[in-house]
């Protein structure tokens, strides 16, 4: 179990203690403040250097992460690899070995293989490692800027201070995650974090779309979508992720959402203060209706824009970490 | 010709181990008796303490040549082999291209022929080992092959598999099953459960395997003839491999050192090194494959010796090629699983040596390209191919001292119980104090 993220790499939510999480919580609400200045930039990084290494397709993750880094006063080398260089046939090692040369303090990793961050951070053991988004296995930023999320939202109605309320609103959250839990690293970051700071979590999609080990992730299935919308207080979505053939575990699309898109009557069941969240990128229309996304009770833009502090969060934790200063 | 005594040794014979000296004259087997008096012309191995017995006989080694020589080439494969105790190799056909042709056949047993030990080739069933049409089986018979396998993947198609076992009947010879279902396998890279679904990892499951085993024993039974079934990995692979011979149907199987030695929880870390076809299963599968080899219901203990270049293992999980190096550990592991100190020597060589020997049909009188008997029963007469195992030495591997070309061990730095000391092949000595002659 990880105490602290200081100093040390980001690859996966499962082994972070619940201490660590609130850690970045909080240090993400100080850069909330930041990123709504005219001036959006302070020097905590200034002369690190973080590599940004995409090898799959990714706008909005590197553009939050690249943001995060440059308001830090980072320097950014962004390199995007595309997969036609695997093709080339160099291989994971040597491209960090040349990024490495280059001399850098941090990389941010996203790779279409799950444990690629590992791997990496054993070729590189002096470079922190962020990951980005592994294949299917985890998506630890948007794990982390989702709970913020939830905690935000929550402490703006409660009128509580977010820092002062610790994981306290995550005690008997009832959070519902809906689809294509199987293939998805963000709902394996989700459920890490929301478990481990006290929420309830319990998941609905077709059988094939689920995964066999559930109880071991700490959540568990509800067999009823419907009842299970009236029960949650929070309702996250996943996107059903066509591209990677997950489309040939339902038999249409059509099919998927008439059993399991958050349609507007389906919507009606929420209770009026349920959340509907999305890690985006959506697919209106099929996971979820397109008014109910952009409805009241969605808080999808704010999680767009709640990753900047975030990540800003955890690479100055991560990175200053090594013995730097504010 | 070496003239080589052996003294002090537990000869192991295929009804039990007796202590007694040997002696090899001309290649061959002379003598075999108490306190032998060494000649003047004799080189004397004092091998107290060690069991001696036929040389060991890999069913299911990958020397990657032709097409793969950067991973390994049949002269280095054989002196891994030898490092290993082994002095016969049976060549998978899963070079690029694939050895499905006469001529593609005898490269390799010309090649082999240059190396000190026997190297024997298994032909592919079908043409390219694309899983459609037949290879000319009946041809490459004729060269001594007498074992056939699509090994890498496995024939997926029942009519061909049908039609294969149907053909190759009257050849005399048998057909290796690799048995993963492709279709339940897909896009899977570790063993299937709640291990692969936290790490994100496809998953191969049980049932890819067993569904292959069971439908190749049923078909076997439709056929007759002759069924070999690779790497099997799974307790209800076994069972059904145990009942199938109880029924009378000629079938075998192998396992491997690993499979024996690793369970799944090895790929927690996404290190490539760990992933191989079958993959590495659940701790209650490597238990119950140790049982079953302790009872002796496994034929042969065969590495599926998978080379590959350093570069391939310096990618992710999900894009590594499987399989990893199996020559230079598979004695001292097969030990280990056998219980270390309550292994049985008879068991021993009968799962490394005279077991896979029986099932390559290895015989001098069966191959013109020279290959000497293997898996002998020790008796005088016989041409001399003998391996001595320390069981009371203590190692650990060292990656960078392998034979293999490539470095792709998953057991660096592991200690090892047991080793390889000494290998007469053909009558030579090739291995002496674990130094390559």
């Amino acid at each position: 179990m990880i105490e602290t993220i200081r100093g040390q790499n980001l690859l996966s939510l499962n082994d972070l203690s619940k201490e660590a999480i609130i850690e970045i919580l909080n240090e993400a609400e100080s850069f909330v403040e930041v990123n709504e200045r005219a001036i959006k930039k302070v020097p905590a990084l200034k002369g690190r250097v973080v590599a940004s290494l995409f090898f799959e397709e990714s706008t909005r993750t590197r553009l939050s992460f690249e943001t995060a880094a440059k308001r830090l006063s980072a320097d950014v080398l962004s390199l995007a690899v595309a997969s036609s260089s695997v093709k080339k046939g160099e291989s994971l090692r040597d491209t960090i070995a040349t990024v490495d040369a280059l001399g850098i303090d941090a990389v941010v990793l996203r790779h279409a293989s799950s444990g690629a961050a590992e791997q990496v951070s054993r070729y590189v053991p002096h470079v922190r490692v962020i990951n980005a988004g592994d294949g299917q296995h985890q998506h630890p930023t948007q794990g982390l800027l989702d709970a913020f999320t939830i905690r935000q939202t929550l402490a703006e109605r409660k009128g509580v201070d977010p820092i002062a309320s610790g994981a306290s609103l995550f005690e008997g959250l009832k959070v519902l995650i809906v689809g294509d839990i199987r293939h998805s690293r963000v709902a394996r970051s989700d459920i890490a974090a929301y478990t481990s700071l006290g929420a309830e979590v319990r998941v609905a999609g077709p059988p094939t779309l689920l995964p066999q080990s559930l109880a071991e992730w700490g959540a568990t299935f509800a067999p009823n979508f419907e009842e299970a919308l009236r029960w949650a207080d929070v309702v996250g979505l996943l996107r059903l992720q066509r591209e990677r053939g997950t489309g040939s575990f339902v038999p249409t699309l059509d099919e998927y959402t008439s059993t399991y898109g958050l349609t507007q009557e389906r919507a009606r069941l929420l209770k009026p203060e349920a959340l509907i969240m999305h890690p985006g990128p959506m697919n209106r229309g099929v996971e979820v209706d397109s008014k109910v996304a952009d409805g009241p009770q969605a808080i999808i833009r704010r999680q767009v824009s709640n990753g900047v502090p975030v990540r800003m969060a955890v690479l100055y934790l991560s990175i200053a970490g090594l013995g730097g200063a504010k | 010709m070496n003239n080589i005594l052996i003294t002090g040794a537990m000869l192991v014979t295929a009804n039990g181990a007796v202590e007694a000296d040997l002696r090899v004259r001309n290649g061959v087997i002379r003598e075999i008796g108490p306190a032998l008096t060494p000649l003047e012309d004799e080189q004397v191995l004092q091998l107290e303490g060690q069991w001696v017995g036929p040389g060991f006989v890999d069913l299911h080694t990958h020397l990657r040549e032709p097409g793969g020589e950067s991973a390994e080439t049949i002269a280095s494969g054989a002196r891994a082999g030898i490092v290993g105790g082994y002095t016969a190799l049976v060549t998978m056909p899963n070079t690029e291209p694939a050895l499905d042709t006469v001529a593609l056949v005898s490269f390799v047993l010309a090649e082999g022929a240059r190396t000190p030990i026997s190297i024997a080739v298994a032909g592919a069933i079908t043409q390219n080992r694309e899983g459609q049409q037949l290879a000319p089986m009946a041809e490459m018979a004729a060269l001594g092959v007498r074992i056939f396998t699509d090994d890498g993947s496995g024939v997926q198609n029942a009519g061909v598999m049908r039609r294969a076992l149907s053909y190759s009947k009257p050849l005399g010879v048998r057909l290796a099953q690799h048995c993963e279902d492709d279709s339940l396998v897909g896009s899977g890279v570790m063993n299937e459960g709640p291990l692969a679904e936290s790490l994100g990892l496809g998953g191969r499951s049980n049932l890819a395997e067993e569904i292959m085993v069971q439908r190749d024993i049923d078909l076997l039974r439709s056929t007759g003839g002759s069924l070999h079934l690779l790497h099997l990995s799974t307790a209800r692979s076994i069972e059904l491999v145990v009942n199938a011979k109880a029924e009378g149907l000629d079938v075998t199987c192998e396992v491997t050192p690993h499979h024996l030695t690793m369970d799944e929880s090895a790929c927690a870390t996404y290190d490539p090194l760990f992933k191989v076809h079958p993959p590495l299963r659940s701790s209650l599968d490597v238990l119950a494959l140790r049982e079953a080899l302790s009872g002796g219901h496994i034929d042969a203990v065969a590495t599926d010796h998978a080379p590959h270049a350093p570069e391939t293992k310096d990618r992710a999980f999900d894009e590594a090629p499987a399989g990893l190096l199996g020559l230079e550990t598979a004695a001292s592991l097969t030990y280990e699983a056998l219980g270390q100190s309550a292994c049985d020597p008879v068991l021993f060589y009968s799962v490394l040596s005279r077991g896979p020997a029986r099932v390559a049909q290895l015989r001098a009188s069966d191959c013109p390209v020279g290959l000497s008997a293997q898996g002998g029963a020790l008796e005088v007469g016989e041409v001399a191919n003998l391996t001595a195992f320390d069981p009371h030495v203590h190692w650990r591997v060292d990656a960078s001292a392998l034979q293999s070309r490539a470095s792709n061990t998953p057991y660096a730095d592991r200690a090892m119980f047991g080793r390889v000391t000494t290998v007469i092949s053909k009558g030579e000595l090739v291995l002496h104090a674990g130094e390559l002659q």
